[in-house]
């Protein structure tokens, strides 16, 4: 029988359909401006302190439209931003630094909804607002450091080893052993060929001299550890910051893309995640002249720093402790109420804070502030990387006992310094300098500016085609609409299942899709009109057009999803989210117009006389 | 499409930050915003190199600014913000900051170029796979055509070009090949019917039976774009006109340029016949 479809086609479409609705529905639902709080630490948020904060919520007169408490985590809804930025506030004094509190849009999906795993799309940075940064990982200081490393451990193994050499020292990409004596040359290489196993050791023409190198494998390793820990690093730091659904990604070789929904104060987010700070401790040099030293004889033991001020001073060149030994820090006052910061140390560190306090009660003891700032400067056109090492004594005091694991720091600029600092000691260092090298942010308003543009454009744009399609093909144009609507439909929900970034861009492609849809529509319309003024009967006229319309549709539509691919391929961001809505929008789009237009032809003139189509 | 040349020649396009690397930053007013004051700061101020100029709505300023000697690209932002905030009255808010390093933008520069090319080639390739190399030629240089032209219109109206409308021309490859293609597969189709006509009367016929469908299918998309281009706001604004100008030329170049190519480089109906199987033409016969 011509266009009769057989039942399971007819059920195959409806359960789509019935599909799409479900999985598209949580878009109509909105956001709740919500305020999240969660332990940075294993321990968990008990029911007790959950409690609490609610009551702190309500103490403090703002309205929660819902509070949970699920899966350790705190979840208190508000109805409007002001709300939720008070109360955020608020959490922030009183949890402390043990916990995050961080702002969320929380979605507003019935739970029967969520029950199906159903969700809204994720809408990309153009649309919620918020940072987006690429950072590039700095693999040159990273072998660098590991070239430092190696050094010095190759001094450490040849010192406990007790062989005798005139010099270790870094030159032109190898670490360059002298010896005492050539007769030493065997034992050495016996000693750094079962400690060094890693590195390319190598005999020079000059017979005193020992070459170390890195080998190839030991330097890919390496960049991949660095890049690695920058990630496993910057990740904590994005969690200090307190923001919900970040995205840290590394892209490439050396890059790391870090996006930071609805953060607005892209400075503070800026300073964190790039800076390399770090503490250190060293004893303060009381024996030798500083003015001395400033006008060039600095003691063999020790080195020139300058203070806050920028007055000189001479410091130990051996370090105590230093900031890999920090385990936790936290902000916080010393008893006049200048802003410190309270330091733990693990147990090597404690063991030699206690072993030098022991001896030096009563001397003066210098904080180091360590911060390595890399900047891109345009120099005679040529972009010009420029790293520098800004180490200044933040503070000096005397050591009144003996103390070692815990301690405090003060000497800090302000409480916010204090705060940054101690988020970063708890972060860890970066293994790493980084460098910004782009940066988007979008404001909040321009988000919601962007969504509505975006809405109003898809309804009129929508309108518009399906009044054309109606008043041109009549009847076949309603069923056309009926499956462009159906399209829509299906892209959103393969959208909000996939979870995939809604974008600007992302709308304009489905906009685009519905431009095009009707495509494959007209085709087969068009067709079914050519063989009726060819003469044949209606039935065999639809049977005809959708029968001959198709290879030329799927030829058309393949071409197209060729190039959508190749854009997902190559594209980034927001036209990665074009291409990903481009290709299921062609993909559905395939399926309702051949399919499910069929379906309801054949539901309405299938299994009878025909005399005239309304086409 | 000579002007086109000509113009992308001489004047090239505008690039955006994008691929040549700077910042960008949107900001806006409560009142329409006094940009000559703003160009004065950001002159005292040494971004000299900046411009400035209204994004949309008077109240809406777009400032850009090229990669800064002396000052970390980084810190840029902030110190034109701080810069402008001094001599307004009203606090800017900021809407949008884009930074792009100079390395970044050359990679997506030559991201984007990749696209193109590996587009065309898989365009080149399907095409020869469905139909014949002479198709796939004609059916290359008729969304060449688009591209160029476009671009050269882009050249011409001096507008900026960017990530953006990248993506944009890359779509309209793909729409102006959909046009393409069902052209051609009509004409494949009435090689194989109407035996007896010419090539040329076979194309001419399969280029107006489909007509109708092509105008109808452009008819629509255009409805679409131009609720984009006026409803969709100022950053879809190139988008939409890349794509509005490219689905015109797109229309025509399926119409008028890729048919006569393939003919050009004579498409016959043999090179379209399915390969006749042994013994089959015996039953033809009548």
């Amino acid at each position: 029988m011509q266009n009769h479809f057989p039942l399971w086609k007819n059920l195959l479409v409806l359960i789509v359909f019935g599909i799409g609705i479900i999985y598209s529905l949580p878009n109509l639902y909105g956001d709740d401006p919500s305020v999240q709080v969660s332990s940075t630490q294993t321990a968990n948020i008990t029911q007790e302190q959950a409690n609490q904060v609610e009551a702190d919520i309500k103490a403090s007169g703002s309205q929660a439209k819902a509070f949970e408490f699920k899966d350790g985590r705190i979840l208190a809804r508000f109805t409007n931003t002001d709300d939720q930025l008070k109360v955020a506030d608020l959490l922030r004094d009183k949890m402390g630094s043990n916990y995050t509190v961080a702002l969320n849009l929380a979605p507003t999906t019935p739970a029967w909804l969520r029950s199906l795993s159903a969700q809204a799309m994720y809408l990309g940075l153009d649309l919620r607002g918020g940072v987006h940064f690429l950072l590039e990982v700095d693999m040159d200081a990273a072998v660098k450091q590991a070239e430092d490393r190696y050094t010095d451990d190759i001094r450490l193994a040849l010192r406990n080893a007790k062989m005798r050499y005139q010099s270790v020292a870094k030159d032109s990409g190898f670490i360059k052993v002298t010896l005492k004596s050539v007769e030493d040359k065997n034992d050495i290489l016996a000693v750094l060929e079962k400690d060094f196993h890693s590195l390319d050791i190598t005999e020079p023409e000059a017979k005193d001299q020992i070459w170390v190198k890195l080998s190839e494998k030991e330097v890919i390793e390496i960049k991949k550890f660095a890049v690695a820990q920058n990630m496993t690093t910057l990740r904590n730091r994005v969690n200090e910051l307190g923001v919900a659904e970040p995205v840290i990604q590394q892209q490439g070789q050396n890059r790391i893309m870090v996006q930071l929904p609805g953060v607005q104060d892209t400075t503070r987010a800026k300073e964190i995640l790039g800076t390399t700070a770090t503490l250190e401790y060293r004893m303060v040099d009381v024996e030798h002249d500083v003015q001395q030293a400033v006008a060039g004889h600095v003691p063999v033991g020790s080195r020139l720093y300058s203070d806050k001020n920028g007055s000189p001073i001479l410091l130990d060149r051996r370090v105590i402790v230093t900031g890999d030994q920090i385990v936790d820090a936290s902000s916080g006052q010393d008893q006049d109420g200048r802003p410190s910061v309270n330091i733990s140390l693990n147990g090597i560190g404690a063991a030699k804070m206690a072993k030098t306090t022991q001896v030096s009660v009563g001397k003066p003891m210098a904080v180091v502030f360590i911060e390595y700032k890399v900047e891109t400067k345009v120099v005679d056109g040529q972009k010009v990387r420029h790293k520098e090492k800004v180490e200044k004594v933040i503070n000096v005091a005397t050591i009144q006992g003996v103390f070692s694991k815990r301690f405090q720091t003060t000497g800090l600029d302000s409480p916010q310094e204090a705060r940054n600092l101690s988020l970063l000691l708890r972060a860890g260092a970066l293994a790493a300098p980084v460098d910004i090298v782009e940066e988007r942010t979008v404001g909040p308003s321009l988000g919601q500016d962007n969504i509505d543009k975006g809405m109003l454009s898809f309804v009129v744009g929508f309108g518009l085609v399906v009044l054309f399609m109606a008043v041109y093909y009549r009847l076949f144009g309603m069923i056309a609409n009926f499956a462009l609507a159906f399209n829509v439909v299906i892209v959103v929900a393969i959208l909000s299942m996939l979870q995939a970034t809604l974008t600007l861009p992302g709308i304009a492609g489905i906009i685009l899709t519905v431009g095009m849809s009707v495509d494959a529509n007209v085709l087969i319309f068009e067709r079914i009109k050519e063989e009726l003024k060819n003469g044949i009967t209606p039935q065999a006229a639809i049977f005809v057009g959708y029968d001959k319309a198709f290879a030329t549709i799927l030829d058309s539509h393949f071409t197209n999803l060729v190039v959508a691919v190749v854009l997902f391929a190559f594209g980034t961001g927001s036209v990665k989210g074009f291409a990903v809505t481009l290709i299921i929008g062609i993909l559905s789009s395939m399926f309702t117009a051949i399919t499910g237009t069929r379906m309801v032809i054949n539901w309405i003139y299938g299994n009878r006389r025909v005399e005239k189509l309304s086409i | 499409m000579l002007i086109s040349i000509a113009s992308l020649a001489t004047r090239g396009l505008q690039m955006g930050i994008d691929f040549t690397g700077g910042t960008l930053i949107e900001v806006g007013y409560q009142k329409p915003a006094d940009l000559n004051v703003l160009r004065n700061t950001l002159d005292t101020q040494g971004f000299d190199d900046a411009t400035v100029q209204n994004f949309g709505t008077a109240k809406d300023v777009l400032i850009r600014l090229k990669p800064h000697e002396g000052v970390s690209s980084v810190d840029l932002s902030t110190k034109v913000i701080d810069a402008i905030n001094k001599t307004t009255a009203e606090p800017a808010s900021i809407r949008r900051v884009e930074f792009v390093g100079p390395q970044v933008g050359d990679d997506l520069a030559e991201d984007g170029f990749l696209a193109l090319l590996y587009s065309t080639i898989g365009i080149l390739v399907y095409i020869a796979w469905r139909f014949e190399w002479k198709f796939s030629t004609g059916a290359v240089i008729a969304t060449l055509h688009d591209v160029v032209v476009t671009l050269g219109l882009f050249s011409v109206l001096g507008l900026e070009f960017d990530l953006t409308v990248l993506a944009a021309v890359l779509a309209l490859i793909g729409y102006s090949l959909n046009d393409t293609i069902v052209v051609y597969d009509r004409i494949r189709e009435n090689f194989r019917l109407l035996r007896n006509k010419t090539t040329e009367e076979v194309m001419n016929i399969s280029v107006n039976v489909t007509l109708s469908r092509t105008i109808m299918t452009s008819l629509t998309v255009i409805l679409v774009l131009i609720s984009l281009f006026f409803l969709g706001g100022e950053i879809i604004h190139n988008f939409s006109i890349v794509l509005l100008f490219g689905v015109f030329f797109g229309t025509y170049s399926s119409i008028f340029i890729a048919s006569p190519a393939a003919l050009l480089l004579g498409v016959c109906a043999e090179d379209l016949m399915a390969p006749i199987k042994e013994g089959e033409h015996i039953d033809h016969r009548p």
